[in-house]
């Protein structure tokens, strides 16, 4: 079948930093091809160039048998190349009710009409609707929408130009499985009408699902190309790694003296109360689907907000924190999840976003002691391999998974008697998660960690116990060997499965 | 080298500046031309010194101008109309700042209400509140109370030389108190921000105010202190504003809040630093005031000057989002 888009020896430079150099790739109709690649490998810059944000600085693009050159993202649209960015609300318009933002595209531009019927904009867009299977109603605000919701929206919006190809990046970062159901079922319905997709994802479990074909980029090369099935998943984790890094089992220990410890601890007015204790020197991974109260846990025990009813002790001795700030006087600290929005502070550079919680101790009567400050950067950045210029580097400039490692790093720099960790490993490519996850095993003595987890896999390759979380409350606890996965599976869908299980 | 024109472009403008007009005009380069334009920069500077730290936590305050004319008629409310001295004077004007600016703050914080509407509500609110004990007339000496006696206070000595005295500085009678402390202040609220924790949280709290509470800052008490400096700094413009008047003149202090927040936003673009700092604040307030006194002195009509602080503005505002944002990049 011949190609609906073809990439022939694309470069792209920044300055003198070669991001993408001589890329092909071949898009076929009705194929859904993975583009898989570690954070700064030059995937979203293949994006933008595809999307015509930025201009190709060698090679060419063909779509179908005409050249493909856009010079903004409107003509690229127009061509028929649509991107579905990361960021969800790049998709849509939150102030605007969904059958607006799935004809947005209608009301500019050449041929638009002056006057706007609100009628005939939702037939219109029940249309545009109909054909996607959007279950969603028109009449509703953006604002109002599930993240997922808006996502499928925002999918229905760039179909309804009938596009030849479909670019997706990292559309499941942000949803939970059942969201991320919904999705796929969608993009096997563009396959099946002859789309061709591009699938950009580090999720295992999406490519599994998904994946006709296989193509990874590694430090902006193509470095394989994974068509025969059954597809060679491991291969291309290897290829894109550019090792051999099958996962090593990790060596279960066991927790020593308990450093914290909850007594029916409430979260919602119905929910069950917890109770669980975090020994020495262990890892604990929760997981659970989104939405199961992990986030509302982590927060709890860091004072962000406090329980129901149920108490907490740590060593031994009531632990009630008012606020984050008496948490991390009595040695709890949360790397919190969602790191732009609630841990990066974009204006301070690396040194200054690792000292962040911790200026009383990099400083003599309030004053500042740079240097110390610095040198504590310093530490941080051999410590977790950080890939920067120095500690005074803008947080913009390092990759995703640079900036994860220094909101680890913030966290690690002092000692902890509990550090949780939310989401840890969000937008990080796996050789910077393993990297984090050898670390914290690696430092974990001393103090109890405690990682929420949605990524099954990910706790897996990390923790010494897994604790299940369903409905705001504790489910089911495993120690990370030998363990029931049909049964953790089944706690972890929860309530669907109960009367199956 | 875009780097450079954008770190040292401003101060190499103001540089420039001041070599021009000393070359172009007669008694531009002298001491006393000097401490002028200092002097006519001092309490728009002390304003827009008290504004950044409102800036640097992410908010702004539009009621610092109304703040210092509410100061200046208190001041001469307290020692014309209650008949009290200099000392009391101050201290009134001090604690309506702090009290203005805890206002503010708590409004904006726990209220909700957005900062640059709740400031805009006391700028309008202070603007009346001024007018109220005199019924709306100026404050002088011998002036006729509402109830048709006569005020038998003036203004004390000690607070005039507030606005009078002048300091030895090389040349006898040189630097007058109000340029001292623009300068004390504008060292004080620097080394704060730049050089403690405090201030080092409140670039936080602006940035990701978010990302700062979870670090355990306090961020409500760092925004409400940020209104209360603003307060009190405007408080300060204003006792100046009524030493160098020697009355509380209800139609002056019309432009110091633009002017406070012009030096304000112009101070961006100096060392390329993109955001609010106290260093660029106090460049910004010294630019217009160079500016200004040269034109002056190269006989462009006054009516301009408006005309040019504008202009100054708008270049710095680009300056600062257009070029440095490009190569942060």
């Amino acid at each position: 079948m011949p190609a609906t888009f073809r990439i022939v020896g694309l470069g792209k430079s920044f300055g003198p930093n070669r991001v993408l150099d001589d890329v092909s790739l071949e898009l076929e109709p009705g194929k859904v091809t993975v583009l898989m690649g570690a954070n700064g490998a030059g995937k979203s810059t293949l994006v933008k160039v595809m999307s015509g944000v930025h201009k190709q600085s060698g090679g060419s693009m063909m779509l179908g048998d005409q050249a493909f050159a856009p010079a903004n993202p409107a003509e690229a649209i127009n061509a028929g190349v649509v991107t579905v960015h990361q960021n969800i609300n790049d998709g849509v318009v939150a102030s605007l009710d969904v059958a607006t933002n799935l004809t947005l595209d209608r009301l500019s531009g050449r041929g638009a009409r002056l006057l706007f019927s609100p009628r005939r904009n939702r037939r219109e867009a029940a249309e545009v609707a109909a054909r996607l299977g959007l279950d969603v109603n028109l009449q509703a605000d953006i604002a109002s929408l599930s993240l997922a919701d808006r996502q499928m929206v925002g999918i229905a919006r760039a179909m309804a130009s009938e596009p030849k190809v479909m670019v997706l990046d990292e559309p499941t970062s942000s949803l939970s499985s059942a969201e991320a159901d919904r999705l796929f079922a969608l993009i096997e319905r563009l396959r099946d009408e002859g789309v061709a997709i591009l699938y950009i994802s580090h999720r295992m479990s999406d490519i599994r699902r998904l994946a006709d074909r296989i193509v990874t980029l590694r430090d902006g090369r193509i470095t394989g190309v994974f068509a025969d099935q059954p597809l060679d998943y491991e291969g291309a984790v290897d290829a894109m790694l550019g090792r051999s890094t099958s996962a090593d089992a990790v060596t279960v220990r066991d927790g020593g003296e308990a450093i914290l410890s909850i007594s029916d601890l409430r979260l919602k007015p119905h929910s069950a109360p917890i109770s669980l204790a975090l020994g020495d020197g262990e890892i604990v991974a929760i997981t659970g689907l989104v939405g199961v109260g992990k986030t509302l846990l982590a927060e709890t025990l860091f004072g962000v907000r406090r329980p129901l009813s149920g108490t907490i002790a740590l060593d031994g001795k009531p632990y009630a924190p008012a606020n984050p700030a008496d948490a991390i006087a009595a040695g709890v600290f949360l790397v919190a999840k969602d790191r732009a929005e609630s841990g990066i502070v974009a204006d301070f550079n690396l040194a200054q976003n690792i000292s962040l919680p911790f200026l009383k101790r990099f400083s003599h009567l309030t004053t500042m002691r740079t240097g110390a400050e610095r040198e504590a950067a310093r530490q941080q950045i051999e410590n977790l391999s950080i890939v920067c210029r120095g500690e005074r580097d803008a947080m913009n400039t390092l990759s995703g998974g640079n900036q994860q490692k220094v909101m680890v790093g913030r966290w690690v720099s002092q000692p902890a008697r509990v550090l949780i960790l939310d989401e840890p490993f969000q937008g990080v490519d796996i050789a910077a998660r393993r990297d984090i996850a050898a670390k914290l095993r690696a430092s974990a003595d001393g103090r109890a960690t405690l990682i929420f987890l949605t990524e099954l896999d990910e706790a897996l390759e990390t923790a010494d116990r897994i604790l299940v979380m369903s409905e705001h409350t504790i489910v089911g606890e495993h120690r990370n060997e030998r363990l029931d996965m049909d049964r953790l599976l089944a706690e972890v869908a929860g309530g669907a499965t109960k009367g199956a299980a | 080298m875009a780097d450079t024109l954008i770190r040292y472009g401003f101060l190499a403008l103001l540089f420039g500046l001041v070599i021009f007009f000393s070359v172009a005009t007669n008694g531009f380069a002298t001491p006393q031309a000097a401490v002028f334009i200092f002097q006519s920069v001092a309490i728009t500077g002390i304003l827009a010194l008290g504004v950044t730290a409102t800036l640097v936590v992410g908010g702004f305050d539009l009621s610092i101008g109304s703040v210092a004319t509410s100061a200046m008629m208190a001041a001469a409310y307290v020692m014309v109309v209650l008949e009290q001295n200099a000392f009391v004077a101050v201290i009134a004007c001090l604690a309506i700042g702090a009290l203005v600016g805890l206002v503010n703050g708590l409004i904006i914080v726990y209220m909700r209400v957005p900062d640059l509407l709740a400031t805009l509500g006391m700028m309008f609110l202070l603007l009346g509140l001024q007018r109220i004990p005199t019924e709306g007339r100026s404050i002088a000496a011998g002036m006729t109370l509402p109830d048709g006696s006569t005020a038998g206070g003036t203004f004390s000595p000690n607070f005039l030389a507030l606005g009078r005295h002048r300091f030895d500085f090389f040349l006898p009678d040189l630097v007058p108190v109000s340029v001292v402390v623009l300068i004390v202040l504008a060292i004080l609220i620097w080394f704060f921000l730049e050089y403690t924790r405090f201030g080092r949280m409140m670039y936080a709290v602006g940035s990701n105010p978010r990302a700062a509470e979870l670090a355990g800052a306090p961020v409500k008490a760092y925004k409400i202190w940020a209104y209360v400096i603003s307060g009190v700094f405007a408080s300060i413009g204003g006792i100046l504003l009524a030493a160098r008047l020697g009355r509380g003149d209800i139609a002056s202090g019309n432009n110091l809040l633009l002017d406070a927040v012009a030096a304000a936003l112009i101070g961006f673009a100096v060392l390329g630093a993109a955001k609010p700092n106290a260093f660029g604040t106090a460049i910004g307030a010294l630019f217009v005031g160079v500016l200004l006194q040269g034109l002056t002195m190269m006989n462009v009509p006054y009516y301009t000057q408006d005309f040019v602080k504008g202009a100054v503005l708008v270049i710095a505002l680009i300056f600062t989002f257009s070029l440095s944002g490009r190569t942060s990049r």
